[in-house]
């Protein structure tokens, strides 16, 4: 049963982001592992990395398939989740906790209010994200 | 090229099988079929660990009978048809005039005018005009694709699982022999193969009880741990052996002596469709070789991503994963011959950047099949 906590926010293109004071750790969401299948590699930027909202940060890629990540928020990257190097499986199987990618000082905290809720997030995948 | 949409889309015996087991579906090669149950990653080590069952009904067979049959198939295929023996399966080829690859297939003599020819779901169409084209003598064909199922059982525990349901002793059966019985009650061709490299064999059923053998090896083998498994699976399993997969690792534009084939192709037994442009080959040595290599660098080698070296192109993957039964990203490709040895460093371009990868031995997993 595809879970979607409720202190998060989302994007149309499955990311999650939580806030941390003026940081954003960000993620895939449940649906999203579970339409890609199993992760097998995850490729991030280095701390360090400017990233712009709804741009490119990254990759994840399952046994089928290569998928971009996009920014939920601008800023900078501050931390960068080295274990899914070893562990791409974490994705899969904790997508909101240990299967976090990055966290971002944010940029523009008024970004966040643009993002949907968790309520709208499960009714965009009802209908329109369910592809 | 545009993919037909689902109403389009074949359908097995099992179809709806895989619905009720929520089997994610997906178009392959014109067929509507389970890509994963509980995932592919899982499947996968399931096979390896106890036994996995995979519907592979959408794949093609042909019927050859009557007193030129064996001959027919001989000038047809490049693998020895008079050395095979009633109950025996051999691996070979149809290859075209040029010694490109039409299809590779296993060959079945049911009896000593009488043969079975299973080959790619994907082929079925154009390797069925192709031997009626060239099938000559006193020789019926008989496509008999849409009335036969075909189950994979694999894995360590998949000769106690089928034993269980057969009225035959399966463990008698050699590895690339078969027996003709009946499992779980349903008449069937028990083979000794698989592409999977662990020990197990493949069912051929009447297309209509295909599903009734489907439950009952699910069932029977819960205990056992026996799980359905998918496409998905199928494909890193074979991968992990280095079988070649057409349309990937081999096709219209390679050769067997490249693709590492010349094992069956028995240029000694005369003539045989494309017999001349192998040989040819195997003489002047082939320009380039399928390799096996695994990555140095973190990065996953897919089909179509070019191989470099020094920066220059000097190939490109056929077929690439993460293996979960050898823990590491593998793939297999075409090298210039002088960089197929085992050690040699290329580098595999992964959007755009060059990613470091090692030819090495293959299989990258060793074989368990019965001995």
């Amino acid at each position: 049963m595809a879970t979607y906590p409720a202190e998060l926010k989302y994007t149309r293109e499955h990311e999650w982001a939580r806030a941390e004071g003026k940081r954003a750790r960000v993620g895939i969401t449940d649906y999203a592992q579970d339409q890609l299948g199993d992760v097998v590699f995850v490729e991030l930027p280095k701390v360090g990395t400017r990233v712009s909202q709804m741009q490119p940060f990254g990759v994840v890629e399952s046994v089928k398939a290569v998928s971009d990540l996009y920014a939920p928020l601008s800023g900078e990257v501050v931390e960068v989740n080295e274990s899914l190097a070893q562990r791409p499986e974490q994705v899969n199987q904790d997508p909101y906790g240990a299967g976090w990618m990055i966290v971002i000082a944010l940029a523009d905290e008024k970004e966040l209010g643009g993002l949907m809720s968790a309520a709208d997030y499960e009714a965009f995948i009802q209908t329109a994200g369910g592809h | 090229m545009v993919e037909p949409d689902a109403a389009l889309l074949k359908r097995t015996p099992l179809h709806a099988a895989h619905v009720r087991r929520g089997a994610r579906m997906v178009g392959f090669g014109g067929w509507e079929m389970p890509v994963q149950y509980a995932g592919i990653v899982e499947e996968h080590r399931t096979v390896r660990s106890a036994v996995g069952c995979f519907d592979v009904s959408h794949m093609g067979e042909f019927e050859f009978h009557g007193p030129d049959a064996g001959r027919a198939l001989q000038r047809l295929t490049t693998n020895d048809v008079a050395a095979l023996e009633v109950g025996q399966v051999q691996y070979s080829l149809l290859c075209y005039e040029d010694g490109g690859i039409v299809d590779d297939l296993t060959l079945y003599r049911l009896a000593d005018d009488r043969y079975m020819m299973t080959v790619n779901a994907a082929n079925i169409d154009k390797d069925w005009a192709w031997v009626t084209a060239h099938l000559d003598g006193r020789v019926e064909a008989r496509n008999a694709s849409a009335e036969t199922g075909l189950i994979a059982v694999q894995g360590p525990n998949a000769e106690g699982l089928v034993g269980r349901l057969a009225d035959r002793d399966v463990t008698t059966i050699g590895y690339y022999r078969f027996v003709r019985g009946r499992v779980a009650g349903v008449a069937a061709t028990v083979s000794r193969t698989g592409y999977t490299g662990e020990d197990g064999f493949e069912l051929y059923l009447p297309a209509a009880d295909t599903e009734r053998a489907w439950e009952a090896l699910l069932g029977e083998g819960e205990r056992g741990g026996v799980v359905p498994v998918g496409l998905g699976a199928r494909d890193t399993l074979r991968l992990e052996m280095k079988y070649a997969l057409y349309g990937n690792d081999i096709d219209q534009t390679t050769n067997p002596i490249e693709a590492g084939l010349a094992w069956v192709v028995k240029l000694a037994k005369g003539d045989f469709t494309g017999r001349a442009a192998i040989e040819r080959v195997k003489v002047e040595g082939p320009r380039r070789r399928l390799v096996g290599f695994e990555m140095v660098d973190r990065a996953v080698p897919r089909h179509g991503y070019r191989l470099l070296r020094g920066g220059s192109e000097v190939g490109h993957v056929t077929s690439g994963s993460y293996g979960p039964s050898v823990d590491r990203y593998i793939g297999v490709g075409y090298v210039a011959t002088a960089l197929a040895e085992v050690g040699t460093e290329i580098d595999v371009e992964v959007r755009g950047q060059p990613q470091k990868a090692r030819v090495v031995k293959t299989p990258f997993h060793p074989p368990k099949v019965k001995r």
